[in-house]
């Protein structure tokens, strides 16, 4: 038997496989979910370092003279504000309100840059390019020459300060800068990342990403520098609440659903999705996001059943799991907004079985940035 | 890498072991299965008392990243379960063979699909590759 598709690699596939990860499908790519194990590679992040192979990721330029206004009326994030060696998280959303995407756009010195999710690069490509009618921009997707690395932890300004001249361990937060790292690698580096910790994403030619990744391996490893997988990653971003799309974000759930209402700036002006997302936030939404931990003994996830009290379905869950760093299980879902509430209860519905449920506050855990 | 599979045990196809001696057996999951699954953080077993065909479901698993369901070796009724491993599912990880059993059954009439220890050594292998 022959799939009809094989799976994309990145650069870093064979290194993957040579360290010991084990392999799986994600978002048509073969990725690494782990290496020691999820709880071991999530602690090191918490606790020194984790090095993430991130280009399985989608990167896209946007250049030219109407660059700005194109990504103006694209995104529901103020452009304007993003000044040069900056970034920031945006949406793209639909003109009924849904999310397109979540994505990062980082404005650089020859233009901005947009790095999207792997499981969406086609779709958001293709979004991007029936938009642009009008706008004097060239987009070009260079998803294919582009690798990511991110590199996450309290010890990692100290690990990346040794692999380049450049002045990193001052960068602030949601800042981006040139550097040569490894003394002869180009690369942007981006103070980033999809973790709660501090830490930065690096971009560099697929050329060098093993060089990269081999280097910084050795630079960290007094340090506690680990390699760390997609099952981390998940667990990671799961404690501080960052949004996965696909979970807490898809093409039927709205910005302000989703407690996303800080990336909409309505009074930027017009954007796609700017007149239904005006008026979903005056009526207000009628579920919402919210973090829950489990008070009967139970796990929830992803895909799980949310009941009332007196049994009626009212929602589902999201992404759940037990929280390595908290010691809970912990998860988020949607849930009528009159119990996305501290201290409401329902049930998640565990292999056919009522589990008792208790929202609480969220972020679970508080990130710890630079800023 | 080899997983250990003892000799004496039979095993299938979901990855589950069985000892059975005479009318009782003991069921548990393979090295196999515990690799795969990473730390297990929660095991869900039965009540005593409680009857299994072969192949039913008779509890759950689960990792940081995922729940998996367990399957009867062979048709059966519950007459202990290791509560030890219910509060320290580590223990699964640590010794599947031994302080990680699971169920201790009254084995009832009816066909179980199982493997010798060398079959499923072989099983593993076709599954790895």
């Amino acid at each position: 038997m022959t799939s009809s598709q094989a799976l994309r690699r990145t650069p870093l596939h064979d290194r993957h496989v040579q360290m010991g990860a084990r392999m799986v499908e994600f978002g048509g790519w073969e990725m690494p979910v782990q290496y020691s194990g999820i709880v071991d590679e999530h602690n090191a992040v918490r606790n020194a370092a984790g090095l993430f192979d991130i280009s399985h990721m989608g990167e896209v330029e946007v250049k030219g003279k109407d660059a700005l206004a194109f990504l103006q009326h694209i995104a529901t994030y103020n452009v304007a504000s993003i000044g040069e060696g900056h970034a920031n998280y945006a949406l793209l959303c639909q003109p009924a309100g849904g999310i397109v995407d979540d994505i990062f756009i980082y404005n650089l010195p020859d233009g901005y840059l947009v790095v999207v999710n792997a499981s969406n690069t086609e779709k958001d490509f293709a979004w991007l390019l029936d938009n642009l009618a009008g706008f004097d921009v060239v987009l070009t997707n260079i998803s294919d020459q582009a690798s990511m690395l991110a590199l996450q932890g309290p010890m990692a300004e100290s690990i990346l300060a040794h692999a380049t001249d450049a002045d990193v361990a001052n960068l602030p937060f949601h800042c981006v800068m040139t550097a040569m790292l490894l003394d002869d690698i180009p690369g942007i580096v981006a103070r980033t990342g999809y973790t709660g910790e501090d830490g930065f994403e690096l971009f560099v030619d697929d050329d060098n990403a093993e060089r990269l990744w081999d280097g910084l391996l050795a630079l960290g490893k007094d340090d506690g520098l680990k390699p760390c997988g997609l099952g981390a990653r998940d667990s990671l971003r799961f404690e501080p609440c960052l949004a996965l799309y696909g979970h807490e974000i898809d093409e039927d759930i709205n910005p302000y659903e989703a407690k996303l209402g800080w990336v909409v700036k309505l009074d930027k002006g017009d954007f796609v999705g700017s007149d239904a997302l005006r008026r979903i936030k005056q009526e207000g939404v009628q579920r919402k996001l919210a973090g829950f931990e489990m008070v009967e003994r139970g796990i929830a996830r992803g895909g799980y059943d949310i009941r009332g009290v007196d049994g009626e379905r009212i929602g589902y869950v999201t992404t759940g799991m037990p929280s390595p760093t908290l010691g809970k299980n912990l998860g988020l879902g949607y849930v009528p907004t009159a119990l996305a509430t501290e201290g409401s209860e329902f049930n998640v519905i565990v292999r056919d079985k009522p589990v008792r449920a208790r929202v609480v506050k969220t972020p679970f855990y508080k990130p710890r940035y630079k800023k | 890498m080899a997983f250990k599979t003892p000799a004496e045990l039979q095993y299938t196809r979901s990855h589950e072991w069985i000892r059975i001696e005479g009318e009782e057996a003991t069921v548990g999951i393979t090295d196999y299965a515990q690799d795969s699954l990473g730390d297990v953080v929660y095991v869900e077993l039965p009540e005593v008392g409680a009857s299994f065909e072969a192949g039913e479901s008779f509890g759950a698993v689960e990792s940081v990243k995922a729940a998996s369901d367990l399957y009867m070796p062979v048709a059966g009724e519950v007459v202990t379960v290791n509560q030890t491993l219910v509060d320290k599912p580590e223990i699964l990880n640590s010794d599947p063979y031994g302080e990680g059993w699971m169920i201790k059954i009254s084995v009832a009439p009816g066909v179980g699909a199982l493997m010798s220890a060398a079959a499923y050594e072989k099983y593993v292998d076709e599954i790895k590759h």
